[in-house]
């Protein structure tokens, strides 16, 4: 792996790409190490297609710099791409061919040779448990067999940098988990990859997160280092009417947010209110006033979600880059 | 990376083959496209063909005898024979005959001179006139063909008969110009000087086809590779900018190939179109002319956003080719600006190469002007589509 030997993979200075007024990306600063998971966490429209293809030397910034495997974006861009894999956030392969000629297709597109592309091909279909559909267009395949194929043609030509924007978005559980098993066999083999997701149990399972909100940067780090940050900022409450408990938590300046599950409701607290100890006990005089009795508070973990949501209101573990 | 090593230029060819193999996959599962690139020439050929009926016969005819001899009713005899021509009435001088052609009473007057015998039987060149109502082209050009076959069956008869300057698509025998004949049959198409019939039609149906097909698939081939999202993927591949846009054209190319192949061979099946000139110098001729129109098909696309939009440009572009070109409309009969205008048309130039090579037997090499004028408008076209051409996104 040339990325080896503590180089980032991916290294953005003060990166900005505009679209006439809108800011997509807004100096970024990013590093991503070789051999890492490295997800990008946002809200739709937070920027994390376009930093990809900022990235893939797609789109030329505004602003800033981005070097990728060491090469500068946008300008080496075409000794890039053999290096690269893609899987753009639609299913972009051709529908109108079979599973065996989309790779094949792909297989020569990046330059293969005709032996190793056989074995490649060979190798993906094994790996996907492509088989039964290879004489089957791609049109004909349920959403998450078109995105098994398009990790295959992705990797075809084993790159050392793989790019997926959103790529398990609409799958069922099932598949989703089989395809992060595939990524880990990836990095195992020694590629980086930069995965964009929605879902946080696929978020927390990446080596390190990158969380965007309007194509700033607002936190990055392990799943576990984000989630510490928010220690003391998370209640649950055990109450008997959770929807009235949670009218009543809506104006409460120390509440950020309120989540029901079940019979519990998840409170993540305001960043300026005090440690969830104190917290819990006000919470629960505040139901009783409000006419709730009963209601019991706990101090517990934040998870992902939390810090997602904290994040969102503008109200998290904002760091000072 | 193990990737084996290999030349770069044998790479760039692989790759333009894969795209274009795949383009013709995509092609051929394509039903609805495939089918009107077979079925838009047969369809176009046999609409304009037939609507211009090559085979008139019995255009009411005045005649307008001022010899009244044994020879000018010999003549009239044979020309009754030919089927072409009833002679309906005699008229007394020109000007009704005139009259008779204005009120579309005849389509066609017989003029003898007084002096027609005389004439032949010194060997002078007895000029018999047939004023042939021209507004019709099909009627003009009928009665251009059958003077022809009347004079060849006359020559049969030891008297010569050449053909006038007017029937224009008829080459004259080299032995006309060094003797002169006993009777010559001047042909005068009134009102409308360019005559056209499914003859004239077919080679530049050729080119009008080609204007519409090329383009619009080629530009559609691009555009819906973006609205599909495939574009995405594909430039985030090592193909380069120039391999993608070889890869997308030379499929087409080979279907615009067949399409010349399909309009010929139709046209020679149902309109007994003659083919004077060699084939291959056509296959010359139609090859930058094809080029340019997949130019323009990629300058369509990298400036189109939906295929909608770009069906729309390819037929704005259509439009002027197909009036401006001489196709619809007599281009010597054309307003000077609208000369222009086609002048800038490679249609324009095409069906001049198309008419000659395939109608008059034109080498390419008399040709030359027009090719070149094809050949710019390529470069220009692929120069533009190549700077907008971009394998980047917005």
């Amino acid at each position: 792996m040339s990325a080896a030997g503590g180089a980032p993979v991916i290294e953005t200075r003060a990166l900005s790409r505009r679209f006439g007024s809108v800011t997509a990306v807004d100096a970024l600063d990013l590093e991503v190490e070789a051999g890492e998971i490295f997800g990008c966490l946002g809200p739709n429209g937070s920027g994390k297609s376009t930093l990809m293809r900022v990235l893939l030397g797609l789109l030329a910034p505004s602003q800033g710099s981005a070097r990728v495997l060491g090469l500068e974006m946008p300008r080496a861009a075409e000794r890039l791409r053999p290096r690269v894999g893609y899987m753009p956030q639609h299913f972009s392969l051709y529908e109108d061919l079979t599973v065996q000629e989309n790779l094949e297709f792909a297989g020569q597109v990046f330059g293969l040779s005709r032996r190793r592309r056989e074995q490649r091909l060979e190798a993906v279909i094994e790996t996907h448990a492509l088989r039964r559909y290879v004489d089957t267009r791609a049109a004909a395949l349920s959403g998450g067999w078109q995105q098994r194929l398009a990790l295959a043609v992705a990797t075809i030509h084993e790159p050392e940098l793989l790019v997926l924007d959103e790529p398990t978005a609409g799958v069922d559980p099932q598949s989703r988990r089989e395809f992060w098993e595939h990524l880990f066999d990836l990095t195992a083999t020694g590629a980086t990859i930069f995965v964009s997701t929605h879902y946080m149990d696929e978020a927390v399972r990446c080596h390190r997160l990158c969380l965007l909100r309007s194509g700033r940067r607002v936190a990055v780090g392990s799943p576990q280092k984000l989630v510490d940050q928010l220690r003391n900022r998370v209640v649950d409450l055990s109450v008997d009417e959770p929807d009235q408990a949670i009218a009543a938590l809506r104006d409460v300046p120390l509440v950020a947010s309120t989540t029901q599950l079940g019979d519990t409701v998840h409170v993540l607290l305001a960043s300026d209110a005090p440690a969830a100890d104190a917290a819990a006990a006000e919470l629960v005089s505040r139901l009783s006033s409000a006419g709730i009795r009963g209601a019991t508070a706990r101090p517990t973990a934040a998870n992902l979600e939390d810090v997602f949501v904290s994040l969102l209101l503008g109200d998290g573990p904002e760091e000072q880059a | 990376m193990s990737a084996e090593v290999r030349p770069v230029a044998l790479g760039a060819l692989v790759r333009i083959g894969a795209v274009a193999r795949k383009e013709l996959r995509q092609l051929l599962r394509d039903r609805v496209t495939l089918a009107l690139m077979v079925g838009i020439p047969a369809l176009q050929l046999v609409l304009f063909g037939y609507a211009i009926d090559v085979d008139v016969r019995h255009v009411p005819t005045a005649v307008l005898d001022r010899s009244q001899s044994a020879e000018s009713r010999k003549l009239l005899g044979e020309l009754r024979a030919t089927q072409t021509f009833d002679l309906e009435r005699e008229v007394g001088d020109e000007r009704e005959a005139l009259r008779l052609l204005e009120a579309s009473e005849v389509g066609a007057v017989v003029v003898i001179p007084p002096d027609f015998a005389r004439q032949f039987h010194r060997g002078r060149g007895a000029i018999v006139s047939i004023l042939a109502d021209a507004s019709d082209p099909t009627v003009s050009r009928a009665i251009a063909l059958s003077s022809e076959g009347f004079a060849q069956r006359l020559a049969q008869r030891m008297l010569t008969i050449s053909q006038a300057p007017g029937a224009r698509l008829v080459r004259a025998p080299e032995q006309d110009l060094v003797r002169p004949d006993p009777v010559r049959i001047e042909v005068l198409p009134l009102y409308n000087p360019e005559r056209r019939t499914a003859v004239f039609v077919v080679p530049g149906l050729i080119g009008v086809i080609l204007t519409m097909t090329m383009m619009l698939f080629t530009a559609l081939a691009i555009v819906r590779e973006r609205e599909r999202g495939t574009f995405e993927f594909l430039i985030a591949t090592p193909v380069r900018r120039g391999e993608v846009m070889l890869g997308k054209i030379l499929p087409y190319l080979f279907v615009g190939f067949l399409q010349v192949g399909i309009v010929l061979a139709l046209g020679v099946l149902l309109f007994d179109v003659p083919i004077r000139g060699p084939l291959w110098q056509l296959a010359v001729g139609a090859l930058p002319f094809l080029a340019a129109m997949l130019s323009m098909g990629l300058l369509v696309s990298s400036v189109s956003r939906s295929q909608l939009q770009a069906t729309q440009l390819s037929f704005f572009f259509f439009l002027p080719s197909m009036l401006l070109s001489g196709f619809m409309f007599p281009f010597e009969a054309m307003p000077r600006v609208a000369q222009a205008i086609g002048e800038c048309l490679p249609l324009t130039h095409f069906l001049r190469i198309v008419r000659g090579i395939v109608l008059k037997g034109a080498g390419l090499d008399s040709l030359v002007g027009e090719i070149g004028a094809i050949g710019l408008f390529f470069a220009v076209a692929f120069v533009l589509a190549a700077i907008t051409f971009r394998k980047r996104l917005a």
